[in-house]
C-alpha cells in the first residue's frame, strides 16, 4: 500500500512539473502583449515598452519560469498583471464560488443517476428503463447553456424564485448564496447526471450477469440485497472514476454555466485572464488546477482500494 | 443658544429623509458587460474603468457632457491668453476628496504632471503632449503653458484619462478609488460587481440616487431575463440583437442613440492590391451598408462615408460618395487589372458587429470576385498582429475614441496611410481652435479621407440603452464611454 501511495505521487510531481513547462510555453508562444491590452490603440510604442519592462515582462525566458516556478514552490502564486492584487487572493475569492458549485453539483448529480441506474438496469428492458435511459439520452444531448436559461426564465424570471443570475456573496448570509448557486447546479448537474445513470446503468448489467450473482440468487438471497450488496458495490469502480472526471470538470470546465448566469467562478477569472493576457493568473490559477485534478484522480484511486478489498493487498 | 436652531434643523432633516423614503426608490442595480481590470482612469485604455467611474467618483478640471460638450467640473471658469497658449483655470472652492482631504491647485498639478511624466503609465498621454507648464498661483488658481496652441485643448482635459487625483491615494487608485465626484467607491467583490454610494459632502449638486451596483453581466443572452427578473434595472450598454426581446414590453424604456464609435472595414493601404486607389475603391462600392448596419447591428447604426460621428456638429455627409453599385466595382477592379478577382484574408476581433458584420461583408465581396477568408481572433491578437504588426489584409474594427479623426496621420498606424495633404489639414486643426475655422478644416479632412477610400467606412455604432421606464437621466449618446449616472432617478 505505501509503495502504492509512493509512486502514485512520483506520478503527481511529475505532472505538475510537466503541466508547469507546457502551460508557461504556450502562453509564451501565444500571441498577444498584457502592456499593449492595457494601455490601448492610442499609446506609442516607447510607452508600451516601458511597462512592459515594469511588469518584468522583459526579462529573459528562462529566469522568468524559473522566478516564477520558484514562487509556485514556496506556495506564492504571484502578483496579477492586470489587478496588481496577489493571485492567491483572486483564486480564493473564486474558490468560494466554484468549490460549493461543483459540490453541490456533484451530489445533485450522484442523487439523481445512481438511483435511476440501479432501477434501470433492475428493470432492464421494461418500459420504466426505456424511459429512464430515454429521458438520460436527452440530459446527455441538451446543451446545458440552452437547459439554463429554459431554468433561468422558468424559475427566476416566470416563478421569481430564485435570482436570475449573480452572486450575493457568502457574507450576505448562507441562504442568499446558496439560492444563487441553484439553478447553476442544476443547470450542471442534469447533463452530468444523465452520463453517470448509463454508466452505472451499464456496469450494473455487466455485475449482474456474472456467476456469483446467480450463485447468491440461487441461495435464496432476496432479489434487492443481492443487488444492493452484491452488484452495487461491484459496479462502483466505474461510477467513481466517472464522478472523478467529473468533479475535475465541474471545478474547472463551468465557464459557460457561469457566463450564463454571471457567476463570479474560477472558470471565468481563466478566462479573462487569457483575454487579457494576464500571464501570471493563468499560469498559476491553470497549475492550481491541474493540483486540483492530480488530488482528484489520487482520492479515486484510493477509493478504489476501499471499495474493492483485493486492490488493497497489491504491491 | 444655537440648540433651537438644531432642533429645527434635525426636525427638517428626519422629515426630508421620512418623505424621500416614502417617495421613490434610491437605488439601482445597472448591468455592465465587461468587469474593469481596476479602477484607475488614469492607468488603463479598458473603456470598463471610465464606465463605472468618470463623472460619478473622478472628476477633471473639465467634463464632457452628454451631447459631447465641453463642460466646466472642477474647474469654475477658465480665461485663456490672445495666442492660446496660456490657460488660466479657476478651481471650485470647498471641495473634498473622499477620503477627507482638501482639493486645490497643487492637486491638478500633481495629476496633470502625472499623466505627462516620463513613468506615466497613462494610455493617453498624447492628450498632455502640448503642456509645457502647469502652475500653481494660488489654492484656486492654476495656470497651465502650452508649447503651441491646441484647439482641442479644453476636450482633452475632459476625458477620463485626464480625471484629478490627489498625491496620497494616486497610487492604491485600483483597488480603492478615492475622487471628488458625486458619489464615493464602496465595494469591489471581483468578478461580480463594484458599489458606489452617494458621497454625504458632495460639493456640488447632489445625486438623486443613494447607492448604485454595477454588476457584471458578460453573456448578452443573461442580460434579458436579469432585466425581466428586476434583478437588474438597466444596461445602458446593452447587446443589439437582444432588444427584439424587450422592445414592446411597457415595463421598458429603449433608448438608441450614438457613440463615437467608427466601425470601419480597415485596408492594409501599403500591401497589395489595396495600395491601388481603385481596389479601395471598388470594395467601397461593392459594399451595401443598409444590408450591414441590419445585420451587424440589428439595424440601429448610422451609416457613414467617412471618419466623423453623424451626431457631430462637424459632420459631413459623405455616404453617397460610393453608392452601392456591383457593376461599377467590377469595372474598377478590371481598371486595376484585377477582373479575375483575387484573394484576401479578413481578421475579425471579438465583438458581434466585427464577426457578423464580417460574414456580411465577405459575401458582397464575392458578388464583386474577391474572395476573403474569414480569421477570428481575439484582442490580444488583434493588437499583436494588426495593430502592432500591420500583419493584415483587411479587418473589421470599431474606433470608438471621440474626435479621433487625426490616427490617419499618425506614423505607422496600421492603416498604412500616408497622405501630405490629409496631414497638412490635421496639422492645422491641430493648432486651430477657432470653431467655424475648426469646422471647415474637419469637413476637408473627411472629404480626402473619403475620396482616398483609406478604409471601407461602415456605421457608427449605435448606443443603445435598455432600462426600466420608470426610471430617467441616462444618456441617450455615448459621446465618450462613460455611464453618468449622476443625473440618474426613479420617477415616482
Amino acid at each position: 500500500m505505501t509503495a502504492y501511495l509512493l509512486k502514485r505521487i512520483a506520478i503527481a510531481i511529475a505532472t505538475l512539473v510537466l503541466a508547469s513547462l507546457v502551460v508557461f510555453a504556450v502562453l509564451e508562444i501565444v500571441p498577444g502583449d498584457p502592456a499593449r491590452l492595457m494601455l490601448g490603440m492610442n499609446a506609442s510604442a516607447e510607452q508600451v515598452e516601458q511597462l512592459r519592462t515594469q511588469m518584468g515582462l522583459n526579462d529573459p525566458l528562462l529566469l522568468r519560469y524559473l522566478h516564477w516556478a520558484g514562487d509556485l514552490l514556496t506556495l506564492d502564486l504571484g502578483r496579477s498583471l492586470t489587478y496588481s492584487v496577489p493571485v492567491l487572493d483572486l483564486v480564493r475569492e473564486r474558490v468560494a464560488v466554484s468549490l460549493p458549485l461543483a459540490l453541490i453539483a456533484l451530489a445533485l448529480s450522484a442523487v439523481i443517476a445512481i438511483p435511476v441506474g440501479l432501477y434501470s438496469a433492475s428493470r432492464r428492458g421494461h418500459a420504466g428503463d426505456t424511459l429512464a435511459m430515454g429521458a438520460a439520452q436527452i440530459g446527455v444531448a441538451i446543451p446545458n447553456f440552452w437547459f439554463a436559461l429554459m431554468l433561468i426564465y422558468l424559475f427566476a424570471v416566470w416563478l421569481r424564485l430564485v435570482p436570475a443570475g449573480g452572486f450575493p456573496g457568502w457574507g450576505n448570509g448562507i441562504w442568499p448564496a446558496l439560492k444563487s448557486l441553484l439553478l447553476p447546479a442544476v443547470a450542471l448537474a442534469l447533463p452530468q447526471a444523465a452520463i453517470l445513470a448509463r454508466v452505472t446503468r451499464s456496469a450494473l448489467i455487466d455485475v449482474l450477469n456474472e456467476d456469483y450473482i446467480r450463485t447468491a440468487r440461487a441461495k435464496g438471497l432476496p432479489y434487492r440485497a443481492v443487488l444492493w450488496q452484491h452488484a452495487l458495490r461491484n459496479a462502483m469502480i466505474p461510477v467513481l472514476t466517472i464522478l472523478g472526471l467529473q468533479f475535475a470538470f465541474l471545478l474547472a470546465g463551468t465557464i459557460i454555466i457561469e457566463n450564463v448566469f454571471y457567476l463570479p467562478g474560477l472558470g471565468r477569472l481563466v478566462f479573462q485572464a487569457i483575454t487579457q493576457r494576464d500571464l501570471i493568473v493563468v499560469e498559476s490559477v491553470v497549475m492550481l488546477l491541474v493540483a486540483a485534478v492530480i488530488a482528484v484522480n489520487l482520492i479515486v484511486d484510493l477509493s478504489y482500494a476501499i471499495v474493492d478489498p483485493r486492490l488493497r493487498g497489491r504491491e | 443658544m444655537n440648540s433651537w436652531k438644531s432642533v429645527l434643523a434635525a426636525t427638517a432633516l428626519a422629515l426630508a429623509s421620512a418623505t424621500s423614503a416614502m417617495a421613490a426608490r434610491t437605488d439601482i442595480v445597472i448591468g455592465i458587460p465587461l468587469e474593469p481590470p481596476h479602477l484607475d482612469p488614469t492607468a488603463s485604455a479598458a473603456a470598463a474603468i471610465d464606465e463605472v467611474l468618470y463623472a460619478n467618483v473622478f472628476q477633471g478640471l473639465t467634463r464632457i457632457g452628454p451631447s459631447g460638450e465641453v463642460l466646466p467640473d472642477l474647474a469654475e471658469s477658465w480665461t485663456i491668453s490672445d495666442d492660446g497658449k496660456t490657460y488660466t483655470f479657476k478651481l471650485h472652492s470647498g471641495v473634498k476628496f473622499h477620503d477627507g482631504s482638501d482639493f486645490n491647485a497643487d492637486d491638478v498639478k500633481f495629476s496633470l504632471d502625472r499623466a505627462r511624466g516620463e513613468k506615466s503609465a497613462n494610455a493617453q498621454k498624447a492628450l498632455f503632449a502640448a503642456i509645457d507648464t502647469v502652475e500653481v498661483v494660488d489654492p484656486a488658481t492654476v495656470k497651465i503653458t502650452l508649447k503651441n496652441p491646441q484647439g482641442s485643448f479644453l476636450y482633452n482635459l475632459g476625458w477620463g484619462d485626464a480625471v484629478i487625483v490627489a498625491p496620497e491615494s494616486a497610487d492604491t487608485n485600483k483597488e480603492k478609488p478615492i475622487g471628488t465626484g458625486p458619489f464615493r467607491f464602496e465595494n469591489w467583490a471581483k468578478g461580480s460587481s463594484i458599489t458606489l454610494v452617494k458621497s454625504a459632502d458632495y460639493w456640488g449638486e447632489p445625486a438623486f440616487l443613494d447607492k448604485a451596483e454595477f454588476r457584471i453581466v458578460p453573456d448578452a443572452a443573461a442580460a434579458v431575463p436579469a432585466l425581466l427578473s428586476g434583478d437588474v434595472q438597466a444596461f445602458p450598454f446593452f447587446q443589439p440583437d437582444g432588444v427584439a426581446q424587450i422592445e414592446g414590453d411597457p415595463r421598458f424604456s429603449v433608448v438608441v442613440g450614438a457613440t463615437e464609435g467608427e466601425t470601419l472595414l480597415s485596408m492594409n493601404n501599403k500591401k497589395p492590391p489595396f495600395d491601388n486607389l481603385k481596389v479601395r475603391q471598388a470594395i467601397s462600392y461593392a459594399l451595401d451598408r443598409a444590408a450591414i448596419v441590419e445585420g451587424a447591428s440589428a439595424g440601429f447604426g448610422k451609416p457613414i462615408g467617412s471618419h466623423q460621428s453623424p451626431a457631430s456638429k462637424d459632420y459631413v455627409d459623405l455616404t453617397g460618395m460610393y453608392p452601392h453599385d456591383v457593376a461599377k466595382a467590377k469595372e474598377l477592379l478590371k481598371e486595376a487589372g484585377l477582373e479575375n478577382g483575387f484573394k484576401a484574408t479578413l481578421k475579425l476581433p471579438p465583438p458581434s458587429y466585427a464577426r457578423l458584420g464580417g460574414e456580411i461583408i465577405a459575401s458582397q465581396l464575392r458578388e464583386v470576385g474577391i474572395d476573403l477568408e474569414i480569421i477570428p481572433v481575439e484582442w490580444a491578437q488583434w493588437l499583436e498582429q494588426v495593430f502592432k504588426g500591420k500583419d493584415f489584409d483587411l479587418t473589421i474594427v470599431s474606433h470608438t475614441e471621440p474626435n479621433d479623426i487625426d490616427i490617419y496621420s499618425r506614423k505607422d498606424y496600421y492603416f498604412n496611410y500616408d497622405n501630405p495633404a490629409f496631414d497638412k489639414v490635421i496639422g492645422e486643426l491641430k493648432v486651430t481652435s477657432d470653431e467655424a475655422k475648426r469646422k471647415d478644416l474637419l469637413g476637408q479632412a473627411q472629404k480626402i479621407l473619403a475620396e482616398d477610400a483609406v478604409v471601407g467606412f461602415l456605421f457608427e455604432l449605435p448606443k443603445v440603452g435598455v432600462w426600466d421606464a420608470k426610471l430617467e437621466g441616462f444618456w441617450t449618446d455615448a459621446p465618450i464611454q462613460a455611464n453618468d449616472i449622476t443625473k440618474v432617478k426613479w420617477k415616482d
